[in-house]
């Protein structure tokens, strides 16, 4: 993976800028020994690793704004960092770059009932906003994997998902406001507790920016009422299109599930020899289903999905009974990365999405390129959306191994938008697939991109190396082509 | 008469910005022409008209996707997704009796405006739905922003910034959009003579019960009584509404326990299928407010505040209001005599609370003199303004529509 090359003359100020920032920041906020830097040298992608320049930990937004406008001034790059959890090297620091953790912006600061609404610092994880609420019967929607560390600053700059996007959203369909620090250190609020926006929707392109237009310093999300029932369903098929087939069977019948994962028949026995879920060993691919919502509702629509999978050739059918056989259901699922984990010294995990219907192509291809490159693979899927992990079984120590998971890898990804689908579903380009972007947008689409990026930080400071695989000059962007034309102002400065 | 050119395919569309671009002459970009009395006046020499841009491209029910051009009229796209029991869940709305415009409203025009109905509140809007699209930007380019699948997060999510940025940014040539399955039954909750304080209080704890609703809404008894559904117009009282959806039995058992729980507040009604998508219809579409010249301001604030942004707003304009997505949408008619249409009452009310006013209907001088859309601090200002030279750098498109002055954002 090449980053962008480090700048040795802002590596040579080191001193000075260490010294400037602690006169922003004082106490332990700025890091600048060589072991406590090796900390952050990596994030959930720990492939990659590179310790930062500097760490610094600010406190008060005030902070932050001081320290963007002094790496502004001074031409440093600033990294962003949550918990670090991101699976694409969203946070992979850089040698010549400053990483901004937002660790200690960690209080929620208001629950306001009336308004249905949470408002968090960004260094609050995803689970303790839920935490915080749910003794009164509310719950925060999107649920990444990770929920229990990562935070909802880093959900906003990642738009995070979760098993239940499908019928509640991303991080940004549950999103209300924000406060932001630009990269010129100014502090502004988009959105509130109020819904949509009364001009150009800047939430909605800060979320997901992955890092790249500003630093996220307050959320506000919105919360909802939890469901009083909730049951799953665990469903057998001997073939895995059969699983597909009575996924599309039941989105057919005007059902939309909280919550459908599918497991293909390697992930089934790792995480069963694992968590001993009762999953069946006899199946390709095995579904969980589950329902949400009134308990007259629930319990009749779990009727009508038992009916569908019969009616799709299922092999075995189990509804849950009680809130324990639920959470047994989902042990397994929940538990496919560690599981795999224990099956191979590591793995790789990707996150491709594909219109569903051609999951049966898409599954053959991968176990294909499977033998192929020598690499086992299991599979999980988002089965609803259209999300798939397929986790590629590789081990470090072996020389060349890791770039052929890379590789296989992208392969996968490529093929997910040969389909019609694209790179990521949930885990964000960062560095892990920044190279594939050509594969769905060409040059003109991502320059348009990018022009986005210019109006935020046109100095392209903020998370470079990241999203895009080549960063343009905003001066060059700025200018307007016409094709057999002529400009309308070739003298007009830009930007 | 403005020059008309209507390109029957992208090509058409981008050779008509690129000319636009050299010779200097900005366009008005329009759909079926519904809302173009909405925003400021457009200082456009000739009109981009869609309309040949028409039909759906690829229906994929099971996938849950759509996608169509963008003067696809939004009747026909409705109707196909209607055949295989499915709805666009933001429920866009049909403002031409509000505008008095006449014509065909499109998918484009929806989604540039980023309309959504009464079921905002539950479902998301226009921009929740919009997953991706081709786009002709004010550079005479050809654009693919996001994706055809659900769900995606590669890239910047430029959908958000297209939907609602009103013809501003770039023309739309192919819109994706995510479908979703229609409910099968339909009921709502009327509950009769709440004063707004009280009605706030009734629709929270609805909200807040485990009953899943999908709109809520407070009219006054004035505007209760200009419904074309009979148990509203009749009531003589103000009317709170809540609605449920979903499968039968579950329909059912939600309505039991809602009108239990509403019926603590005081008289309860049921509307059942017809009569509630009308009553609904109505909501979203500010029937209430239709056929007259009458400024008509759309702002949406944070539901528990509403109450006491309209009382201040009412003691000093005598104006009407009514209010959707559980009390947090509030619609208000100003007399006419009133000089700046309410805007600088209506938008300091909002100030504390945070929010947006949106001068939704008002005759073109007014809409010349008073700021349309939510003025934003300098900072986001001019961040807009960098990203619409981003965008369309020389003002081709839609010059004015969102800021009257130029140099601020259009």
């Amino acid at each position: 993976m090449l980053m962008p090359e480090p700048d040795s003359a802002v590596i040579g100020r080191r001193e000075d800028i260490v010294a400037a920032l602690r006169r922003i920041v004082p106490g332990d906020g700025v890091i600048a020994e060589e072991t406590a830097l090796r900390a952050y040298e990596c994030d959930g992608l720990t492939a990659y690793r590179q310790p930062p320049l500097i760490v610094v930990l600010p406190e008060t937004v005030e902070q932050v704004a001081a320290v963007l406008r002094y790496c502004r001034e001074h031409g440093v790059k600033v990294v962003p960092r949550g918990a670090g959890t991101s699976l694409s090297g969203g946070a992979l620091p850089l040698a010549d770059g400053v990483t901004l953790g937002l660790g200690k912006f960690n209080r929620i600061l208001e629950i306001d009932y009336p308004n249905r609404c949470v408002v968090a610092q960004p260094g609050v994880t995803n689970l303790a906003l839920t935490q915080a609420v749910e003794g009164d019967g509310f719950y925060y929607a999107p649920d990444p994997s990770s929920q229990i560390a990562c935070t909802i600053g880093g959900n906003v700059a990642e738009n995070s998902g979760g098993v239940h996007c499908l019928k509640y959203g991303l991080t940004t369909n549950n999103l209300l406001g924000l406060q932001m620090v630009t990269m010129d250190g100014e502090i502004v609020r988009l959105g509130g507790k109020h819904l949509d926006s009364g001009g150009y929707d800047l939430m909605g392109i800060v979320t997901g920016s992955e890092g790249l237009l500003g630093v996220i310093t307050e959320v506000t999300v919105r919360i909802l009422t939890k469901p009083p029932s909730l049951r799953a369903l665990l469903i057998g098929f001997g073939a895995s299109d059969r699983a597909g087939a009575c996924v599309s069977a039941i989105i057919a019948a005007g059902i939309v599930p909280g919550g459908m994962e599918m497991m293909d028949r390697a992930a089934i026995h790792a995480v069963e020899d694992f968590v001993h879920a009762g999953y069946p060993l006899d199946v390709e691919a095995l579904l969980i289903v589950e329902l949400d919502g009134p308990e007259a509702e629930v319990d009749y629509l779990v009727g009508r999905v038992d009916e569908i999978a019969r009616d799709n050739g299922a092999v075995s059918v189990r509804a849950s009974e009680s809130e324990e056989q639920r959470l047994l259901f989902w042990a397994g699922r929940k538990a496919a990365f560690p599981a795999v984990g224990r099956i191979s010294p590591d793995y790789y995990c990707m996150d491709g999405t594909i219109p569903r219907r051609r999951l049966p192509e898409v599954l053959t291809r991968i176990s294909e390129a499977s033998q192929r490159y020598g690499l086992g693979v299991a599979n999980v899927f988002h089965a609803g959306d259209g999300n798939l992990h397929p986790l590629i079984l590789y081990d470090a120590n072996r020389p060349g191994e890791l770039e052929k998971a890379e590789q296989f890898g992208a392969e996968i990804l490529t093929l997910c938008v040969e389909m019609g689908g694209v790179l990521t579903g949930e885990h964000g380009v960062g560095v892990e697939k920044r190279d594939l972007m050509g594969t769905m947008f060409n040059e003109t689409d991502l320059k348009q991109q990018q022009r986005l990026k210019c109006a935020f930080d046109p100095a392209l400071l903020l998370n470079p190396g990241k999203v895009f695989p080549v960063l343009h000059r905003c001066a060059e962007l700025g200018r307007v082509h016409i094709h057999g034309g002529a400009t309308r102002f070739p003298d007009l400065p830009r930007f | 008469m403005a020059e008309t050119i209507d390109p029957v395919d992208e090509k058409g569309v981008q050779d008509a910005v690129a000319a636009a671009l050299s010779g200097a002459e900005p366009l008005e970009i329009v759909g079926g022409g519904t809302k173009r009395a909405l925003g400021h006046p457009v200082a456009a020499s000739r009109t981009l008209s869609l309309r040949a841009l028409s039909g759906i491209v690829s229906y994929e029910p099971e996938e849950l996707v759509v996608t169509a051009k963008p003067g696809t009229p939004l009747a026909e796209l409705e109707a196909a997704l209607a055949e295989r029991n499915q709805c666009l869940a933001f429920e866009p709305p049909d403002w031409r009796g509000l505008l008095g415009s006449a014509g065909e409203q499109t998918i484009g025009g929806v989604v540039a405006a980023n309309l959504s109905g009464p079921r905002r509140l539950r479902a998301g809007a226009a921009r929740d739905h919009f997953l991706g699209a081709r786009i002709v930007t004010g550079r005479a380019e050809t654009v693919k922003i996001g994706g055809k699948v659900v769900k995606n997060v590669t890239g910047y999510d430029l959908c958000k910034l297209v939907a609602g940025s009103y013809g501003t940014l770039a023309v739309l040539t192919e819109i994706t959009l995510k479908t979703l399955p229609a409910a099968e039954k339909t009921r709502t909750i009327l509950l009769f003579g709440q004063d707004h304080a009280g009605a706030q209080a009734a629709l929270t704890e609805a909200l807040h019960s485990p009953t899943d609703v999908s709109a809520a809404a407070y009219l006054p008894d004035d505007v209760a009584r200009r419904s074309g559904v009979g148990y509203v117009a009749d009531a003589k009282a103000s009317v709170t509404a809540v609605r449920i959806e979903g499968p039968g039995p579950s329909v059912e058992a939600r309505c039991a326990a809602l009108r239990e729980l509403l019926g603590k507040h005081g008289a309860v009604e049921e509307l059942h299928f017809h009569n509630s998508r009308k009553f609904w219809d109505e909501i979203g579409d500010v029937s209430a407010f239709a056929g007259e010249d009458d400024p008509v301001w759309r702002v949406s604030v944070p539901p528990a505040s509403a109450p006491g942004i309209v009382d201040a707003v009412r003691t000093e304009i005598d104006c009407e209001f009514f209010a959707d997505w559980g009390g947090g949408l509030v619609w208000l008619r100003v007399p006419g005599d009133v000089e700046d249409a309410g805007a600088s009452v209506v938008r300091s009310a909002i100030r504390e609370a945070g929010g947006h006013a949106t001068l939704v209907q008002a005759t073109e001088a007014m809409r010349r003199r008073v700021a349309v859309f939510q003025p934003q601090p300098k900072a986001l200002a001019a961040l807009s303004a960098r990203i619409k030279d981003g965008y369309d750098p020389a003002h081709v498109l839609n010059p004015g529509r969102m800021t009257a002055r130029a140099g601020e954002g259009d």
